[in-house]
C-alpha cells in the first residue's frame, strides 16, 4: 500500500466516532445566545418559574450584565427574595423540602443546558401530558415519570397523549386538548426564550469566548505565515 | 557591550556547564536533515506538557479538593475566576490533545522503527512516560467531581480489585476509604499535582538525554553516525537542531495551536468528546448512569477490558479482561525486541508489515470507537476479533518482519 492511502484511512478512521446512532427524536431549539431580548425574556421566566424550585447556584445575579441587564434593573426584575445583586442566585426552598414534596431534590439549573442539551430541555419543555397514574398528575414525553409537574400549563394549556398504531408500531404523540393563555407558536417562542437562557446560564462567557477566539485565530494565522517565510529563509543552504 | 557580556558567558561557564551544554544540546547537536511532518509531535508533546503545568497550576489557585465544593470550585472557575474559563479550557483540551499528540509520536516511532537498536532504553523511558500520562489523565478526571468523574473512576478503581491476593487491599490503599469518597478526591488530588507531574518532568528529561546520546531517527531509518565527515566529524546528513529545527518547530508550534484555540475557543468540549455531557451532572454517589464511558483517550483499552466474557483457566472474565487490558499498553514496550527485520523504516519493509500496522490501526480506531458504546452481542463480538487483531500485530511480528520482503536502504537520508 502506497503511504498517501495508508495516511488516509488513517485520517478517516476518527470520523467513525461521529456516526452514532439516533436517539430519541428531539425538536430543534432556536438558540441564539446573542438575542439580548430573548436572553432577558428568558431570564425573568426563569426567575418567576424555575427559580422558585431550583437553584442555580453557581450564577451570580449582577452577570446579567452579559445580556444587557444593568444591576438596578437586575434587582428590579430578577430579585424576589431579598438579596443583594453579587449573590449566587439560589432557590427559596431548601433540599429537605424538595425530597419530601417532589420525592427528589430538583436539580440545580446552572449547567443543566450542558449536561441535557438545548435540544432535550426544548423537547421536554414543550412536551407535558396529563396523566392520572402519576403523583404529579402530569408525565412527560422525553422524561417518562419526571417528577416535575408541568408548571408552564396555564400558558400551554393541557395536552392529552395520542398514540397511533402505523405498521404495527405504536407512535406516541401529543394533542392539545384545553388551550392555554398562549397559542401553540407563542408558548414555542416562550419556550425557546427560556431555553436560550439556559444555554447563556450554562456558560456566560461563551460569547467572550467566541469572539476572543477571532482574534486569538486571525493573530495566529499572521504568525504562522511569518514562521513559515523565517523557516524557509533558514533553511535555503539545506538540501 | 558584548565585551561585558562575553566575560559573563566566561563567568557563569567556569562554574556551571552553560555553553557546554547549550551546543551539546542545541546548536551543536546534529539532527537528520530529513524530519518529515511526524516529527513534529516530539516538541508539541512538550509544548503541552508546559500548558499543563501552567494551567494547571492557575487552576490549583482557585479549585477545591473537596468532595461537597469541587464541582462548585470548578463553575466557580468557569464564571468569576477572571479568564478562568480559558485556563480551565485550555486545560481540558490539553489533556485530550496530549494524547492526540503522544498517540502520533508513538505511531511515528512504529512507522520509522525508532524503537530498534540503539534506541530501545528512548523507547521504554517513552513508554514510563505513556503510563505516567495514563495515570495523570486518570486522577485529573477525577477532580471536577461529576457523574463521570466518580463513575468512571469507580469502573477503573474496581478493575484493581480483580486483582487476587492483593486487590483489596490495593484498592483500599489506592481510595484511602473503603468507597470512592471525599478521602479519594484529596489523594487523587495530591497525586494529579505533585507526584505524577514531577515523575513526569524528571522522565521526559531523562527522555531528551536518552534521545540526545544516541542521536534521532529519521524516515529513512539508517543512522547518519555511521556517515560522517572524516575531518569535522559531523554527520554529512545532520544539522544543527538550533537554528534549523528550532525555527522549524516554531511552524509546527503554531499549526498545532491553530488547531488548539479552535477546539478552546469554538469547540471546547468537543461534541462531548472531550468534556462528556454527563460530568456537568454532580456526583451523586446513590445514582449510577445508564452509561458509563471513559474519555476517548482510555476507550480502546476499556473495549479490551470489556471484550472478555468466559471465565478461563480458573481465572474470571474480569481479572483476564484487566489482564488483557494492562497487557495492551506494556506490549508496545517489548516492540523492540518483537522486531526482527534488517530494516528499520516502513519505506523500506514489505508489504506485510504495512498490512499488519494498517490492521492495528483500525483496530485501534475500532476499539476506541466500541468502547464509547453500550455493549450489544455485535459490539462484544466486534470487540473480540479487533481485540485479537490488536495483539497480532505484536505477537506475530517476530515471524512476519522475518519473512517480509524488505527493499535495500540507502547509503544517505532521501528527501
Amino acid at each position: 500500500m502506497k503511504l498517501r492511502t495508508y495516511l488516509f484511512i488513517l485520517c478517516m478512521a476518527p470520523l467513525a466516532i461521529f456516526a452514532a446512532p439516533p436517539g430519541m427524536p428531539l425538536d430543534k431549539a432556536p438558540i441564539d445566545t446573542k438575542d439580548n431580548a430573548s436572553l432577558q425574556r428568558g431570564a425573568e421566566t426563569f426567575v418567576n418559574y424555575c427559580l422558585t424550585c431550583h437553584a442555580a447556584s453557581y450564577m451570580r445575579y449582577n452577570r446579567h450584565r452579559d445580556i444587557g441587564l444593568d444591576e438596578p434593573t437586575v434587582l428590579d426584575k430578577l430579585v424576589f427574595t431579598g438579596q443583594k445583586a453579587g449573590d449566587l442566585m439560589l432557590t427559596a426552598m431548601s433540599e429537605k423540602e424538595g425530597e419530601e414534596w417532589f420525592g427528589v431534590v430538583p436539580p440545580d439549573l446552572s449547567v443543566i443546558a450542558r449536561s441535557r442539551g438545548a435540544d432535550w430541555l426544548y423537547t421536554y419543555l414543550r412536551a407535558f401530558y396529563r396523566d392520572s397514574t402519576t403523583v404529579p398528575g402530569w408525565n412527560n414525553l422525553v422524561f417518562d415519570r419526571a417528577a416535575m409537574p408541568h408548571v408552564l400549563y396555564e400558558l400551554q394549556g393541557e395536552q392529552k397523549l395520542v398514540v397511533n398504531i402505523v405498521d404495527g408500531k405504536e407512535i406516541e404523540s401529543l394533542e392539545l386538548e384545553k388551550p392555554g393563555k398562549l397559542s401553540v407558536s407563542e408558548y414555542d417562542q416562550y419556550v425557546a426564550d427560556l431555553v436560550n437562557y439556559l444555554v447563556y446560564l450554562g456558560e456566560p462567557a461563551a460569547n467572550d469566548r467566541k469572539r476572543i477566539g477571532m482574534y486569538v485565530l486571525i493573530f495566529l494565522f499572521g504568525f504562522l505565515a511569518l514562521s513559515i517565510a523565517l523557516k524557509r529563509e533558514y533553511w535555503r543552504d539545506i538540501h | 557591550m558584548s565585551k561585558g557580556l562575553n566575560s559573563l558567558k566566561e563567568w557563569i561557564d567556569k562554574r556551571f556547564p552553560m555553553t557546554s551544554n547549550w551546543e551539546a544540546h542545541l546548536s551543536k547537536y546534529y539532527a537528520p536533515k530529513n524530519f518529515n511532518f511526524w516529527y513534529y509531535f516530539g516538541s508539541l508533546a512538550l509544548l503541552v506538557l508546559v500548558n499543563q503545568l501552567l494551567t494547571g497550576i492557575f487552576l490549583t489557585m482557585n479549585y477545591k479538593p473537596d468532595a461537597t465544593l469541587a464541582f462548585a470550585s470548578v463553575e466557580y472557575i468557569m464564571r468569576d475566576v477572571d479568564y478562568g474559563w480559558l485556563i480551565r479550557y485550555m486545560h481540558s483540551t490539553g489533556a485530550s490533545m496530549f494524547f492526540v499528540v503522544v498517540y502520533l509520536h508513538m505511531f511515528r516511532g512504529m512507522m520509522y522503527g525508532s524503537y530498534r537498536k540503539p534506541r530501545e532504553l528512548l523507547w521504554l523511558i517513552g513508554m514510563a512516560i505513556f503510563f505516567v500520562l495514563m495515570s495523570l489523565a486518570f486522577t485529573g478526571y477525577i477532580l471536577p467531581w461529576g457523574q463521570m468523574s466518580y463513575w468512571g473512576a469507580q469502573v477503573i478503581v474496581s478493575m484493581f480489585g480483580a486483582i487476587p491476593v492483593v486487590g483489596d487491599s490495593l484498592t483500599l490503599l489506592l481510595l484511602g476509604d473503603f468507597n470512592l469518597s471525599d478521602a479519594t478526591l484529596n489523594r487523587f488530588f495530591a497525586y494529579h499535582v505533585v507526584t505524577l507531574p514531577l515523575l513526569m518532568i524528571v522522565l521526559v528529561f531523562v527522555h531528551i538525554l536518552a534521545l540526545h546520546e544516541v542521536g534521532s531517527n529519521n524516515p529513512d531509518g539508517i543512522e547518519i553516525k555511521s556517515n560522517k565527515n572524516p575531518k569535522t566529524k559531523i554527520p554529512v546528513d545532520g544539522i544543527p537542531f538550533h537554528p534549523y529545527y528550532s525555527v522549524k518547530d516554531i511552524v509546527g508550534v503554531i499549526g498545532f495551536l491553530i488547531i488548539f484555540c479552535t477546539i478552546v475557543f469554538f469547540a471546547p468540549e468537543f461534541g462531548g468528546y472531550f468534556l462528556e455531557h454527563n460530568n456537568f451532572i454532580p456526583a451523586n454517589t446513590l445514582q449510577t448512569p445508564d452509561h458509563i464511558a471513559p474519555v476517548w483517550y482510555f476507550t480502546p483499552y476499556y473495549s479490551m477490558l470489556r471484550a472478555v466474557t468466559v471465565n478461563f483457566l480458573w481465572i474470571d472474565a474480569k481479572l483476564w479482561g484487566v489482564i488483557l487490558m494492562a497487557a495492551a499498553v506494556i506490549i508496545f514496550a517489548f516492540l523492540p525486541w518483537l522486531d526482527r527485520s534488517p530494516v528499520k523504516s516502513i519505506r523500506y519493509k514489505g508489504p506485510i508489515f504495512k498490512f499488519a500496522l494498517t490492521m492495528f490501526v483500525i483496530s485501534f480506531f475500532v476499539l476506541g470507537w466500541l468502547g464509547m458504546k453500550a455493549p450489544t452481542p455485535l459490539y462484544t463480538l466486534l470487540a473480540q476479533i479487533f481485540t485479537v487483531i490488536y495483539f497480532a500485530f505484536f505477537l506475530l511480528m517476530p515471524w512476519y518482519s522475518k519473512i517480509d520482503k524488505t527493499k535495500p536502504e540507502p547509503k544517505r537520508v532521501t528527501k
